[in-house]
């Protein structure tokens, strides 16, 4: 019998979807656990006591931290389509090297540009506009609906954070990212990733998500200029 | 034919190093082509223009392969030989997690607890490397290497550690590890770099200590700096 797979995560964290999304793209069924950020739960910090985040996958009594290192588990440990192309070359040029770019050149501009206001928040804006530009650029050279093919995959995962606040930039930062005719090929990529079957099973609503972001903004806007500070 | 191999990178780097040591293990001939980082050739910006950095691996004509650890797990899938990730997908879950959290937790901690002027800042930073230093203690686990017998993934995301960490100290006059902690962490650099796959692409301990202090005032400078700012 296969062993009980359960992820511990909370609602709108965009790192939690990302696992989530992968375990209904290759069809595994699992329990999910909501866990309270504000109050971390013993399990969450026993599994977890490095990073005390979630998302947190139960695969049996294996625990794997990390969002991007338990879609890549996910990929490996169970059967169903594959989240990364066959070709170790496809895997290492387009997969990873796109999902790379998502979670280490593009998400903190991003997640500055939303939080931040004045100055510094248009330089990050430039710096995610000049990310946008790269991704449109091989979105049209690829020709393909999303990073890495046909199909939703792992960078995708790793950039799903635009797809599922883009629309809501504007209302959480003040501004905007991206003019309504510009970058078409990512707008239709972010098209294509929210219309996904396996991906919209798992999809939080958008108002809860406008709301759970809302109610977090002041906390958000607060722990951005301290980071920037340090910088 | 087999198509050819090559690497561009500078002497030095650990994130080069780790691309080097996967191509040794692997036992797959390549060329390399040293890059001064401070004047990047053509060469490096044309097949790394996102990132522009080092190392950058070419095989045959197609376009470039990017970024250290994708390197090696490109290097593992696609040549023959010993396999450089573990093959269990738990165990190649816990090698991922614990490359990421020497890449992101580790390494900027460690390079300020050396480079620093002595102060608060400094202090904290001391104190954050040895805590993450017992953490990779203890993973280790009483193996030779993070996943056994053999060198692997884990043990090239830490090489930082192996090969740099005693010319560096040197250079910077600094010392974060007593003689007499870190048992394992100890015999694991000495594992690592008498490996004979590994010290093939270690350069000699002397030109590491006469590269870094020739950039010693400049490293200092920026960190310094750094933290004056915040």
């Amino acid at each position: 019998m296969a062993e009980p797979v359960k992820l511990i995560g909370a609602v709108g964290s965009p790192f939690t979807h990302r696992a989530e999304a992968a375990l209904r793209l290759k069809g595994v069924p699992y329990e999910l656990i909501h866990e309270d950020l504000d109050n971390k739960s013993e399990l969450l910090l026993r599994l977890n006591p490095l990073n005390k985040t979630v998302p947190v996958l139960l695969h049996g009594d294996r625990a794997i931290c990390e969002s991007l290192v338990i879609v890549q588990y996910i990929d490996e440990a169970f059967d169903g389509p594959p989240l990364l192309p066959e070709e170790p070359y496809d895997r290492a040029t387009t997969a990873r090297f796109w999902a790379h770019f998502m979670e280490h050149k593009f998400s903190m501009p991003f997640w500055m540009a939303l939080w931040l206001d004045g100055e510094p928040q248009k330089g990050f804006v430039r710096e995610a506009r000049e990310n946008l530009a790269l991704l449109e650029e091989h979105l049209q050279a690829q020709g393909k609906k999303f990073l890495a093919g046909d199909s939703v995959g792992y960078p995708d995962l790793a950039g799903s954070y635009i797809p599922l606040m883009l629309d809501m930039f504007k209302e959480l930062s003040g501004t905007s990212l991206m003019g309504d005719d510009e970058y078409p090929a990512v707008r239709q990529w972010v098209k294509e990733y929210n219309s996904d079957e396996a991906v919209k099973s798992c999809l939080t609503n958008k108002e809860q998500l406008a709301a759970y972001f809302r109610v977090k903004k002041d906390k958000y806007k607060m722990m951005v200029k301290a980071m920037l500070k340090q910088q | 034919m087999a198509k050819a191999v090559k690497l561009i990178g500078a002497f030095g780097s650990p994130f080069v190093h780790r691309a080097e040591v996967a191509l040794h293990l692997k036992g797959v001939p390549y060329e390399l082509i040293r890059e001064d980082l401070t004047n990047k050739s053509e060469l490096l910006l044309r097949h790394n223009p996102i990132h522009k950095t080092v190392p950058v691996l070419l095989h045959g004509d197609r376009p470039a392969i990017c970024e250290s650890l994708l390197i090696v797990e490109y290097v593992d899938e696609a040549f023959d030989g010993p396999p450089l990730l573990p093959v269990d997908p738990y165990d190649r879950a816990m090698a991922r997690f614990w490359a990421q959290f020497i890449e992101q937790k580790c390494s900027m901690p460690f390079w300020m607890a050396v480079w620093l002027d002595d102060g608060e800042a400094r202090e904290g930073f001391v104190r954050e490397t040895r805590a993450n230093l017992a953490l990779l203690e203890a993973r280790l686990q009483g193996n030779r290497f993070f996943a056994g017998d053999a060198v692997g993934y884990l043990d090239f995301a830490a090489c930082g550690l192996a090969h740099l960490l005693g010319p560096i100290e040197e250079v910077a006059g600094a010392s974060l590890v007593g003689a007499a902690e870190f048992p394992a962490l100890r015999r694991w650099v000495e594992a690592y770099t008498s490996d004979e796959a590994v010290s093939a692409c270690l350069p000699p301990r002397e030109q590491l200590v006469a590269n870094f202090a020739g950039k010693k005032d400049k490293i200092k400078m920026a960190v310094n700096a750094m933290v004056q700012r915040s």
